[in-house]
């Protein structure tokens, strides 16, 4: 997505961004917790609505700032975020502000009367997310019926016209074999590919281990990044693969709390979207100076905006090409944020990963869905008379009947 | 490398927004959705003086770019025009976009 427009000057733009802006180039906002599907490696645990989640009139604050700070555009997710009733208002108000909108769905929503509504926007970009190109594949992880409801989806804005919008995929052990069939896919309904790569953030910590591309794969899946290079969108999720050979198209840096954040429905404010974590907070949108006085102020983010040492990477060749990974990914699996990612493709981590003493950090919140049925009790309410209810216009037969011989 | 009428009048896109940073800008076009640095802060005074100018020469040279180096900067305005992050504007003020 980027492209350097200018003469060539000796300061890099890396250089520029690791010490952090002003404002946000991008932020990810998670609307709800609330999601009708529960995919295994889901980043943000979600399932159930927070009930203290952001009111309208809260997000259309947080919308306010995003427009005085010239944040081009939000990324928003969720949960599934046209599960909140303000859904639409909210992106309406914000591309009225001028504040682009890109929103991940799983499909639920798009009807072919909101497919025509989005196609006639040009500041409303749709990320439909499909973690298979077949239906065994996808609904193992996002669920039965899953597959059905993202090919609906893009049927619908295909056939409203709406193209170039983004098929977003989670590269896994199981899908790296169908990168072609993902980018037929992509081809044959006018969208685009996304890959992005499998965090161990949120329920993502409990299948990483069986889910995480091998190494072969790995080198398979960087040799097709290469392969189809700008057209194939990553949002730069990959930039630990550079280590392979030849730098990956983006900027190939890990922007947390420098370029990019994430807000969740509650407001809280986090370093990156993998990482949804007390460790990561940064502040709330709620406190006084809201927003902006977070991304300028917190202490985390300055912390983030020095310079990073290497550590056990320093002396590594590879490091100045990965400078040394995710560090969500790192911090999940339990290994020092100044050490190689767990998916070096030199293999530094391995011996990290395998040691005994190893243990991954507990989950920082969790929206499940309840696996379990919650049993409620419905009694009788003492000593209350026992009549079926009655109305003003009640014409049930039983109206007004008193039976007197029940205990 | 693309061709580029610098004797021409040009515009910005009123779909891209400026944001000026400390190296320079950030500019983000809302329909293409392509985001582009200027890490050269003439060359954002230019673009900015585009839609003024009768020229992208004339905008170059207003913004403080020497004639030597119109060359570089051609190529970079190019690149802008290959985005549309910069359009062709007809040179009558009336037909102007806002």
């Amino acid at each position: 997505m980027t492209s350097p427009a200018a003469p060539p000057q000796p300061a890099r733009l890396i250089d520029h961004f690791q010490y952090g802006l002003d404002a946000p180039i991008c932020l990810t906002w998670e609307l709800t917790y609330a999601c009708n599907l529960s995919c295994v490696h889901c980043l943000s645990s979600s399932g159930r609505r927070d009930p203290r989640e952001l009111t309208t009139a809260e997000c259309k604050a947080v919308i306010d700032e995003l427009e005085r700070m010239q944040v081009f555009y939000v990324n928003i997710g969720g949960g599934e975020p046209t599960a909140r009733p303000d859904f639409w208002e909210l992106v309406e108000y914000a591309t009225a502000h001028r504040v682009g909108v890109k929103f991940s769905t799983n499909g639920i929503r798009i009807t072919p009367d909101v497919a025509r509504r989005l196609a006639a926007s040009d500041y409303v970009d749709v990320q439909l997310s499909l973690d298979g190109a077949t239906a065994g594949v996808n609904d193992a992880v996002r669920g039965r019926g899953s597959y059905a409801t993202a090919l609906r989806a893009m049927e619908n804005l295909r056939s409203a016209g709406m193209s170039g919008f983004k098929i977003s995929v989670v590269a896994t052990r199981h899908n790296i074999g169908q990168l072609d069939a993902f980018k037929a896919l992509a081809d044959h309904y006018g969208a685009q590919l996304r890959l992005t790569r499998l965090r161990p953030s949120g329920r993502g910590a409990d299948v990483w281990d069986v889910l995480h591309p091998t190494a072969a794969q790995q080198r398979q899946l960087y040799d097709w990044l290469v392969e189809h290079g700008e057209n194939v969108l990553t949002g730069d999720s990959f930039f630990h693969l550079s280590a392979f050979g030849g730098p990956l198209p983006g900027l190939n840096l890990c922007g947390a709390g420098r370029v990019v954040c994430l807000i969740d429905p509650v407001g809280d404010v986090y370093a990156c979207p993998f990482a949804i974590h007390d460790t990561f907070k940064a502040g709330n949108v709620r406190a006084e100076g809201g927003f902006t006085r977070v991304w300028r102020e917190s202490e985390l983010f300055a912390d983030l905006r020095r310079p990073q040492t290497g550590g056990a990477c320093t002396s590594c060749s590879a490091y100045d090409s990965c400078r040394g990974g995710c560090m969500a990914a790192k911090f999940f699996t339990g290994l020092p944020l100044d050490g190689p990612d767990p998916e070096c493709v030199q293999g530094h981590a391995e011996t990290a990963l395998a040691a005994a003493g190893r243990t991954v950090p507990a989950a920082g919140q969790d929206h499940s869905h309840r696996r379990k049925p919650v049993f409620v009790s419905i009694g009788e309410r003492p000593h209350a008379e026992r009549t079926p209810p009655v109305s003003a216009c009640a014409e049930h037969p039983l109206a007004g009947f008193r039976p007197t011989e029940l205990p | 490398m693309p061709s580029f009428d610098m004797a021409g009048p040009w515009t910005l896109h009123p779909q891209v927004a400026v944001r000026p940073e400390p190296f320079g800008a950030l500019l983000y076009h809302f329909g293409t959705r392509h985001l582009s640095f200027l890490k050269d802060l003439r060359l954002l005074a230019a673009v900015r003086l585009l839609t003024e100018a009768p020229s992208a020469a004339d905008a170059c040279r207003t913004a403080g770019i020497r004639e030597d180096e119109l060359g570089r900067y051609r190529a970079a305005l190019a690149t802008l025009a290959t985005s549309r992050m910069i359009v062709q504007r007809t040179p009558s003020r009336a037909d102007e976009a806002p």
